[in-house]
């Protein structure tokens, strides 16, 4: 039964392992409603693993996941409900048109009026006008927008973003703060793995660090960006 | 409608829609299978052999290897953006995935043998007879056992760097009773032979398509899952 | 050459380069032990066996034939149990013994399908014939160097085992199948020569032989299995300790 109060997500005592190479070595995490967790780190800490591990595409060597306190498991497709991901890929399939693809979603979730909930999903991103485009007509962008309003059709209340901030021009990095902010303020969750940290800086409630599979630093964002930077470039140049 | 079922089909219902789109796989499929027809005429010495001798092998032959060619595209088009991660991350349970892929495979090899047929009447000079709908059973009996484990197989192999090669080698051996069968009671039917010389075979069939769909339907999430 | 081994870490032993080292020891004793018994069936096969009467002495090959195609088949059977065990208890281990089997198998199923014509021609004037065992034997060789091929084509280890523990089940499930597809092909196609790899009721010095040729090529899969099931365990304990 999920549970509406308590945190929104907790992982305990991650751990992954790809044959010899141990990537996350007990990493714990716990979102309640509004929080921003920014997850930065260098190269290989096993960001996008954690990432992954969250969003139960990935099982852990070790530990559990818990999305509204039942436990992240493939066998158990709703316990997947509240989560919306948005990856570096686009996740969207070619052939169809941003509109088939968003309502596609709509229909896997089970939503009433697919179609419609797509629609008004692309509005919402600014993207109504290119509603029967295909994904190969837009820019990085605008598929990144179209991401986001896929993600965002079953109105999850956790959403993971990987290397959002990759290739978006200022316009489009000012649209996608905003967006997290809304996101915070209706009491979602968001966890962003970035490996900006300045663009990150501004949404995030909490940075965490990630080196070497576990978290070596993390700050409430009520510390400042300039006593933070220093500690920060000394963990990714250590 | 159960949830599973309605899930299956929209996932079916997504892949026929996309693949009617871009036509790529149906249509290398579709000519594919023209060629092959059209080598084995070539390659036969009309006066040696008869035609319904060789006829029944040509065409189970030109359907398993056309089938191949069509059954690739079910997991590459997931892999070019990584659209299979929204398939796993969304509330379906493996099973229903499985069957999606499965109702759409078989929708396509379906197509293709709805056209290789025609040409193989045409190009054999087969007399049908009353044959045609035992055919058609037949054809669907075979088919869905061997695309249930082309299916499978194609999630396998978009995982390694040659899947158009990895497919046929693993697939390949799996294919061997369903096209025996198939041969036999084709062969049988072109011949007017009465049923009781195909129920053997036909039960070979059928029994194969009980355990592979279970079987790869159960299987399919140890693919999947990492 | 990377580990499978991290991923049940908690909950199995702790895999040691000593463990792995007496496996292999213990693999070559018995290879050692098998390997005397093949060459001591080899003494007793041409010296101690009368020879056949219609086929000579080309039927000898008989007593390397069929107890190779026998370890085919029991290699691919466990190829296909330990895979399922492994799908049920995920024990990194149980993945490696079944590419050990399997590559054992391939090598079974070759000796195997190369020492049946070499036999056939002499006694039957073909190259080949489509009997059963000889047949089901080509399939396990096919099932085999896919299984191996799939292997050799995937680098993360857990979908590895995973996917060769799928194709490993398929695989056995398929035999029967294979089976079925050669007795009724026979029953409605009589072969135009009657082929009998094997008569029904040998006599006594033959059968004796014969199980004793199966006796020793049976130590021999468990002694090959055994050194190439230690030398991955092995390689497996290099790697963990050298990952740290």
């Amino acid at each position: 039964m999920p549970s509406s109060d308590g945190p929104l997500l907790e992982a305990v005592g991650l751990h992954r392992s790809f044959g010899a190479a141990r990537v996350l070595r007990g990493v714990d995490l716990r979102l309640l409603p509004g929080d921003v967790v920014a997850v930065v780190g260098p190269n290989g800490a096993g960001k996008t693993t954690l990432l992954r591990l969250l969003a139960g595409l990935t099982r852990p060597t070790r530990g559990e996941v818990r999305v509204l306190g039942v436990p992240l498991e493939p066998g158990a497709p709703e316990s997947r409900r509240p989560l919306g991901f948005v990856s570096d890929h686009s996740l969207l399939y070619d052939d169809l048109t941003i509109l088939e693809n968003l309502a596609f979603s709509a229909r896997l979730y089970g939503l009433h009026d697919p179609v419609g909930v797509a629609r008004r999903a692309l509005a919402e991103v600014d993207l109504a006008a290119r509603a029967g485009d295909r994904p190969r007509a837009l820019s990085r962008g605008m598929l990144q927008r179209a991401s986001i309003a896929r993600a965002l059709l079953h109105g999850p209340r956790v959403l993971l973003l990987d290397e959002p901030f990759t290739g978006l021009d200022a316009p489009s990095a000012e649209r996608l703060r905003r967006l997290v902010g809304a996101w915070s303020a209706e009491g979602r969750a968001t966890v962003i793995v970035t490996h900006q940290l300045i663009e990150a800086w501004e949404l995030a409630t909490r940075v965490a660090v990630l080196a070497d599979g576990r978290w070596a630093l993390e700050e409430r964002r009520a510390g400042d960006l300039a006593s933070f930077l220093p500690r920060y470039h000394g963990l990714i140049h250590a | 409608m159960l949830e599973p079922v309605r899930l299956a089909l929209v996932v079916a219902a997504k892949d026929i829609r996309a693949e009617l789109r871009s036509k790529t796989a149906l249509l290398s499929a579709l000519v594919f299978a023209a060629l092959v027809l059209v080598i084995f005429n070539f390659a036969r010495d009309p006066t040696a052999l008869a035609a319904t001798d060789l006829a029944p092998s040509a065409l189970w032959v030109t359907f398993a290897f056309a089938a191949m060619v069509a059954m690739n595209r079910a997991f590459t088009v997931e892999r070019e953006h990584g659209a299979l991660d929204a398939l796993l991350l969304a509330p379906v349970p493996r099973g229903a995935l499985f069957w999606g892929k499965l109702l759409a495979n078989l929708a396509f090899v379906a197509a293709v043998e709805a056209v290789a047929l025609p040409l193989f009447v045409l190009f054999f000079n087969v007399d049908l007879g009353g044959a045609l709908p035992g055919i058609i059973g037949t054809a669907a009996l075979a088919t869905v056992g061997f695309v249930a484990v082309g299916t499978i197989f194609g999630a396998m192999a978009v995982r390694t760097r040659f899947a158009e090669l990895m497919l046929p080698v693993l697939l390949l051996p799996f294919m061997v009773p369903p096209l025996v069968g198939a041969v036999q009671v084709t062969a049988r039917l072109l011949a007017a032979r009465p049923l009781s010389e195909m129920l053997g075979w036909l039960r070979l069939l059928a029994l194969y398509d009980v355990v592979f769909l279970t079987l790869c339907t159960l299987a399919f999430r140890a693919v999947v899952d990492e | 050459m990377t580990s499978s081994l991290e991923h049940q870490a908690a909950s199995h032993a702790p895999l040691s380069l000593d463990a792995a080292r007496r496996v292999i020891r213990r693999g070559f004793a018995i290879t050692a032990i098998a390997l005397l018994g093949v060459a001591a069936t080899y003494v007793v096969a041409i010296g101690f066996t009368p020879v056949e009467a219609h086929q000579g002495l080309a039927q000898k090959i008989f007593y390397v034939h069929v107890p190779a195609a026998w370890g085919a088949l029991m290699a691919f059977s466990l190829v296909g149990i330990v895979s399922a065990l492994y799908l049920w208890l995920a024990d990194p281990r149980l993945d490696l013994f079944a590419a050990a089997s399997a590559e054992v198998g391939v090598a079974f199923s070759a000796v195997m399908l190369t020492t049946g014509p070499i036999w056939a021609k002499p006694i039957w004037g073909t190259w080949w014939t489509w009997d059963a065992r000889l047949t089901l034997t080509l399939f396990l060789f096919f099932l085999f160097v896919g299984y191996l091929a799939l292997r050799a084509a995937l680098h993360d280890p857990q979908e590895r085992a995973r996917f060769s523990a799928v194709v490993g089940i398929m695989g056995l499930l398929l035999v029967p199948f294979i089976h079925l597809s050669v007795y009724l092909f026979r029953t409605l196609h009589p072969q135009p020569v009657v082929l009998k790899p094997s008569a029904p009721s040998l006599p006594w010095e033959m059968l004796r032989t014969l199980l004793f040729s199966t006796a020793a090529f049976t130590l021999l899969y468990v002694g090959f299995v055994t050194v190439r099931y230690g030398l991955a365990l092995a390689a497996e304990a290099k790697a963990l300790r050298d990952a740290g």
